[in-house]
């Protein structure tokens, strides 16, 4: 039993107000009791504001930078649609048709897996962004691979109405090329798009060049050091716009690092650690090998061609190229390009004094002969740092790409954070008055981050982790690589130069030769800036 | 034995000192937590409840993510979360329409509660601040609210008091 202890009866005067309605001096204390606490909770919450903001504003205006997102390049500037241009595309394998429907032309199967897709999962907005893709007024009037099944593919894509133009355009199915260089001669053509395996880059970017058809390659550039110079030469001859293929100076956090760096808010940058990890055959090149290839579908002798060895037909080499020297260069060219290239956009290190690559097949013994896990140390004496890159394809642990300062570090991929040092001299002050608190970022930008992704395969995680795959304008999530052939056909119509052009080619290019070079010979290599040439 | 008893009012009668401080306080409390989430929310020109609903789990998740689809049922989340949570805080604290407050508040949390609910085997990205199974933070708060609508206390302290009299010279 409870007891009942001062009960709170309304006594008959209380009740008789009530009645009437009449509000006496007691209901008003009672009535009003609790909003004092108002008062209380805005002037915390006025403290805490001003102290944010104080330590925010001195956060800020000690490094300089704007909290608001970077502006956009110029040449991403949308420009009127001028006259058309005709692009020719060279392979037509999965890259191929990536950059192909990055300029507009989808191949049906993936149109309709994609509207299938969103009926499913409405978050799939895989078609939807393809369909808002900006229409480049481009068609493709050309395609050239050397296996019939990926070559009609490209015809299906060029004619596809499902497109950002619409059916507006009116588009007509490309014609079959059974001869890059025909291709490249044609007279119907002004532009070709080159994702061959490597071992063609060179060959085919100087006949286009001689040509004067603009060319947009996929990295690595080149597959040897000396193609590299033949490139460079035949391009700089010319005035053909050339765009390679590393879509990352696009990003947003890319540009963001840019103007972090430009403001010296990491202190004396000494190392730079940036990896790939990987961890499914896909990602380790062993692509499915299609059921209708044959000899009769695909002419071997041309795909062979620049490889310096001659083998008989072979399907997986065919197929999973990149497994061998004779078509590719491995991690180095296929991701350590990359890598190097997000490092070099942000610090513009140019060409090591010297490489150190080491690693090895550990893991995918299946013949092919480039390492599957594979490090390298690039040194810049000149700059007081190192770059070391290290891969392995066996693992999917997750490594950030690190520029690692006296004062603050640096982590960029999709987002970018900055995290000042414990024992920062410039920081050390505020650090002390608790302005700066080391445990929590110093900075950090998310671009986009009130939009859901639905990225799904794993090497499409990679990518997007990685800053490899889409980025926001406006808020909006855009394809990069469809942002880097756009600032291509723009160039091409406004004579501009493209952000990935030939100078950052050459210094991707020597580079990676350096590592692979490095790793084939068992020593250090070094650049000799003089003679131009790695020794 | 203590009856709970309402007058003609409606307005309860019977609490001791001790009972009506603990309710007020309980009271003032869950508003000034409702209203500092609002707050944080609205400031925050990158806060959306996208996160959270797509990490949903259980029976109501495909609703959930259905929000996901449409921008625009996201933004109308997004602006009811933030002014619900506001309103919500605004008047349990003052004591205003606290039994309505009080209903509302409660189904918010069973919505924040259902869908990432702390069941065992379902794990989240968002860290939890402390160790939960089945039964967290939301839920607790869910019951205290259900506490303040058996018990309300606005018509005794807060604007309820002075609104239900110049409603009633019947």
């Amino acid at each position: 039993m409870i007891k009942e202890i001062d009960i709170k009866t309304p006594d008959k005067k209380t009740e008789e107000t009530e009645k009437k309605g009449i509000i006496r001096r007691r209901d008003v204390l009672k009535g009003l009791a609790t909003i004092p606490v108002f008062g209380a909770f805005f002037y915390s919450l006025y403290k805490k504001k001003v102290l944010d903001d104080l330590k925010r504003k001195e956060i800020l205006d000690e490094l300089g930078i704007s909290g608001k997102r970077p502006a956009v390049p110029p040449y991403n500037a949308t420009k009127k649609p001028g006259e058309l241009i005709r692009l020719g595309i060279i392979g037509f394998g999965g890259r191929g048709e990536y950059l192909a429907k990055a300029a507009g032309f989808a191949h049906p199967d993936w149109t309709e897996r994609k509207l299938r897709d969103a009926k499913k999962n409405r978050m799939d907005k895989a078609l939807e962004n393809f369909l808002n893709q900006e229409d480049l007024n481009v068609v493709l009037g050309g395609v050239c691979d050397v296996f019939d099944v990926r070559a009609e593919r490209g015809l299906a894509a060029s004619k596809n109405d499902t497109s950002p133009g619409g059916k507006s355009r009116g588009l007509k199915e490309a014609k079959r090329y059974l001869h890059y260089q025909d291709l490249i001669q044609s007279k119907d053509i002004d532009a070709v798009i080159i994702a061959t395996p490597d071992h063609w880059h060179a060959q085919m970017t100087v006949d286009a060049a001689n040509a004067g058809k603009h060319v947009y390659c996929e990295k690595c550039i080149t597959r040897t050091e000396e193609e590299v110079y033949k490139v460079v030469d035949a391009v700089k001859k010319s005035d053909i716009v050339f765009q390679l293929g590393h879509q990352n100076p696009q990003q947003e956090t890319f540009i963001k690092a840019k103007e972090i760096i430009n403001k010296n808010i990491l202190g004396a940058i000494t190392l730079v650690e940036t990896t790939t990890n990987r961890n499914s055959p896909n990602g380790a090149w062993v692509y499915k090998i299609h059921e209708k290839a044959s000899e009769q579908t695909i002419d071997w002798e041309q795909f062979q061609g620049a490889a310096p060895h001659k083998v008989p037909f072979s399907l997986e080499r065919f197929f999973r190229w990149r497994c061998w020297y004779d078509y590719g260069t491995g991690l180095s060219g296929d991701l350590l390009s990359h890598e190097y290239d997000a490092v070099n956009q942000i610090l513009d290190l140019g060409i090591p004094k010297s490489a150190t690559a080491s690693g090895g097949i550990y893991f995918y013994k299946d013949g092919r002969d480039v390492p599957d896990v594979f490090q390298v140390v690039f040194e810049y004496p000149s700059r007081n740092l190192t770059l070391v890159y290290s891969a392995t394809l066996s693992s999917g642990r997750v490594r950030g790409r690190i520029f690692m300062g006296h004062d603050a570090s640096m982590e960029v991929g999709s987002t970018l954070t900055v995290n000042a040092d414990n024992e920062s001299t410039r920081y050390k002050e505020k650090i002390k008055n608790k302005i700066i608190d080391t445990s929590l970022p110093l900075f950090s930008f998310h671009p986009g981050s009130k939009e859901i992704d639905t990225i799904t395969s794993a090497t499409e995680r990679y990518f997007a982790t990685k800053g490899l795959m889409y980025t926001y304008r406006g808020g909006k999530q855009i394809d990069l690589t469809h942002l880097h052939v756009k600032e291509w056909i723009d160039c091409i119509r406004n004579g501009k130069k493209p952000s990935c052009g030939i100078d950052r080619g050459f210094q991707e290019g020597i580079t990676c030769h350096m590592a692979t070079k490095s790793f084939l010979e068992g020593r250090k290599v070094e650049w000799d800036p003089v003679k131009r040439k790695i020794i | 034995m203590l009856k709970r008893k309402e007058n003609k009012n409606g307005r309860l009668s019977k609490f001791t000192n001790i009972q009506l401080s603990a309710l007020v306080i309980l009271r003032v409390l869950i508003g000034w937590h409702f209203l500092y989430e609002g707050i944080t929310k609205l400031v925050n020109p990158y806060w959306s409840a996208a996160g959270y609903l797509s990490e949903s789990k259980w029976v109501l998740s495909g609703l959930f993510r259905s929000i996901l689809t449409s921008p625009a049922a996201l933004k109308i989340v997004d602006f009811l979360n933030i002014w619900g949570l506001i309103a919500i805080g605004i008047a349990l604290i003052a004591g205003c329409m606290t039994r309505t407050a009080s209903i509302s508040a409660i189904v918010l949390l069973f919505l924040y509660y259902i869908c990432n609910p702390p069941f065992i085997g379902y794990k989240y990205t968002n860290p939890a601040e402390g160790a939960y199974l089945i039964v967290n933070k939301n839920l607790i708060e869910m019951f205290a609210l259900f506490v303040l609508t058996a018990f309300p206390t606005g018509k005794i302290i807060g604007l309820d008091r002075l609104i239900s009299r110049k409603k009633k010279p019947e």
